[in-house]
């Protein structure tokens, strides 16, 4: 799979996938540039963003972006159980280790606060350890980008609280706005004044009838190849790695604590 | 700090189970580094810790304050044996960010992760200052947010609950009371510097539990509810009739009161067991009041109390760093890669 720029070299094609071995048949210690070519190294993408926990591993060369592995588990309630041992498993799936990373991408949200954190903390953590560069991109990014094919687009994921995150993309899949977190028909109607025809992503598809618009089953969540790919430019420059912020966009639920009351009748 | 000796485990430890980021390092039984980032300034105006604030504030801190506990230490983590990170109880949200971190870590630089409890670990700590735990012992875990009487058999195994608070944890009693007063939060150390100029018997405030027919079904129970409505109904009297709240005085009542429940239990449950070791620790250890007391009532049955410095008292990561160093040369397996935090973890539970 190729998401941005011209058609991949020859050797992906030659190696489609399968797990990489040293020529000496051992276990493969250097998947990154130095065995591939200096331009294509390998890197980890997470997100926690949506109840779709994911982590995978893709190359980025000069010419692409390639799927490697990838682990995803729907389940709301356990991103801090399911991401690390996915992380495992995708480094497991190349034969790789934690040392032939060269770049972690990580879904900044938005999202529900608590399972966002563990895809960021697990990036910059990681990250830190190996002293490679860490780049987030926005999560709906990584849903309107690959579903905008020649029409705007609205994304959109569950904020709860009867609430979506949200943005528009174009047909190029360029953001015209958001991300923002409304009440469904609010989102509708700026889409529909951004001359949106079709909803993607999970929180599309759980408020269908209050967004009003015609769907657009895939990607329902995040996909890891698309936050790669919208990272790639970074990644092939070696851009400095950034501080991984989470899109909050809702303020903590906390009130100042006021006069006591008193105990007294 | 002694000597470190090279063939002990170095263990780093992770805290995040409140409104403290903490990461901690230590050889064996000695502290190599205790780095703290806290976020209890940002709580203050709220009375109280709000968990998203606290969880916010875990996310920023965890790679700087890692960055500053390996440089104190003098090492990295491809020098480490061991992660271990508290995995309850404490606020989920908060719990989460540490969990996640610590295998992020242990993923990275590919080293065994210890799930631990967060109790557990307040009388680990002890070991970094005063040497090994003798055991049995019984250990008075006091904070903002649990108030516990545990008998310890095996620290690497597991411990006995005795009792705990039925209703608030001793550490928010400080906190109200301290606010009712108006100290600034957290209320504990205005508190405890206030009572310093105060009569401890100028007002018999209410200790909780102790009347006989309390203590037949709650024996090494605490409340501290209705001691936290008998000052704030002292204080509100003496307002309306238009005289002035006595700080100093009402501070060391108070103080004396809760420091007087809390010792009487811990010494009666070593009574009871014939244990001659009492452990004290948790935020409210630091109180000196009740470092004092409890040393002067346990003098007299012969037993010894430990109780680290204030600033092992209160949550850290060196805590979780002793308690790991604990389990590994106790020969206890490391946990998978998907623990869970648990916010409820209970106190039979040292690691998963
Ligand atoms: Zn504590």
């Amino acid at each position: 799979m190729t998401l941005d720029g011209d058609m991949p070299p020859a050797w992906f094609l030659n190696e489609p996938g399968s797990p990489r071995q040293c020529p000496g048949g051992g276990r493969a210690s250097g998947v990154g540039a130095g065995r591939l070519g200096w331009h294509t190294v390998l890197v980890l993408v997470v997100d926690s963003s949506t109840p779709a926990v994911t982590a995978a591993l893709v190359e980025v060369s000069a010419g692409g972006v390639t799927l490697r592995a990838q682990r995803c588990t729907v389940d709301a309630r356990a991103h801090g159980e399911l991401l690390a041992p996915q992380v495992d498993a995708v480094l497991a799936d190349v034969d790789a280790r934690p040392g032939d990373l060269a770049a972690i991408v990580a879904g900044l949200g938005p999202g529900p606060f608590t399972g966002l954190r563990v895809g960021l903390v697990t990036a910059a953590t990681m990250g830190q350890v190996l002293g490679i560069p860490t780049y987030g991109v926005c999560s709906l990014d990584a849903i309107g980008h690959p579903a905008a094919a020649g029409e705007p687009v609205l994304a959109a994921s569950d904020a709860r609280r009867k609430e979506i995150y949200w943005a528009v993309y174009d047909g190029a899949g360029q953001r015209l706005a958001g991300p923002e977190v409304s009440a469904p028909a609010v989102a509708a109607e700026q889409a529909r004044g951004l001359a949106v025809t079709v909803a993607v992503g999970d929180g599309a598809h759980r408020y269908a009838d209050a967004l009003g618009l015609p769907l657009r089953a895939e990607p329902r969540y995040p996909d890891p190849a698309s936050l790669a790919a919208l990272a790639a430019e970074r990644v092939r420059a070696g851009a400095p790695g950034e501080r991984l912020t989470p899109l909050y966009l809702r303020r903590p639920d906390a009130v100042a604590a006021t006069a006591r009351k008193p105990v007294l009748p | 700090m002694g000597p470190t000796v090279a063939d002990e485990p170095l263990i780093l430890g992770i805290e995040t189970s409140c409104d403290e980021t903490g990461v901690g390092i230590v050889r064996g039984h000695t502290l190599l580094a205790d780095a703290l980032a806290s976020s209890v300034e940002q709580h203050a105006r709220f009375g109280g810790v709000v968990p998203e604030v606290a969880s916010r504030a875990h996310l920023e801190a965890i790679v700087p304050t890692m960055d500053r506990a390996l440089a104190e230490a003098g090492v990295t983590l491809a020098d480490i044996d061991a992660i271990a990170v508290t995995s309850g109880p404490g606020l989920a949200g908060a719990l989460l960010v540490g969990v996640a971190a610590a295998k992020g870590y242990a993923l990275a630089a590919e080293k065994p992760v210890y799930g631990v409890n967060h109790l557990a670990a307040h009388v680990a700590v002890d070991t970094l200052e005063h040497g090994p735990l003798p055991e049995p012992a019984i250990a008075l875990l006091v904070s903002g947010g649990h108030s516990s009487l545990l008998r310890v058999d095996d620290l690497a195994r597991g411990v006995t609950p005795l009792g705990a608070t039925i209703d608030d944890a001793a550490g928010e009693a400080f906190d109200k009371v301290a606010r009712l007063l108006g100290l600034p939060f957290p209320g504990g150390p205005p508190i405890d510097r206030e009572a310093r100029a105060g009569d401890p018997a100028a007002i018999a405030f209410p200790r909780g539990l102790t009347a006989a027919k309390d203590l037949a079904a709650h024996r090494y129970d605490f409340s501290f509810s209705g001691l936290k409505t008998a000052v704030a109904r002292w204080v509100e009297a003496r307002q309306r009739a238009g005289e002035p709240v006595p700080v100093a005085d009402v501070a060391a009542s108070f103080q004396e009161a809760v420091c007087d429940v809390l010792t009487a239990k811990a010494i009666d449950a070593c009574r009871a067991d014939g244990i001659d070791t009492l452990v004290i620790g948790g935020g409210v250890a630091a109180n000196s009041r009740l470092r004092a007391m409890a040393e002067h009532r346990a003098a007299k049955h012969g037993i010894r109390v430990r109780a680290p410095r204030p600033k092992l008292c209160t949550d850290n990561g060196a805590m979780v760093a002793a308690l790991g160093a604990h389990l590994v040369a106790a020969g206890v397996a490391p946990s998978r890669l998907d623990l869970p935090a648990d916010s409820a973890m209970p106190l039979t539970t040292v690691s998963v």
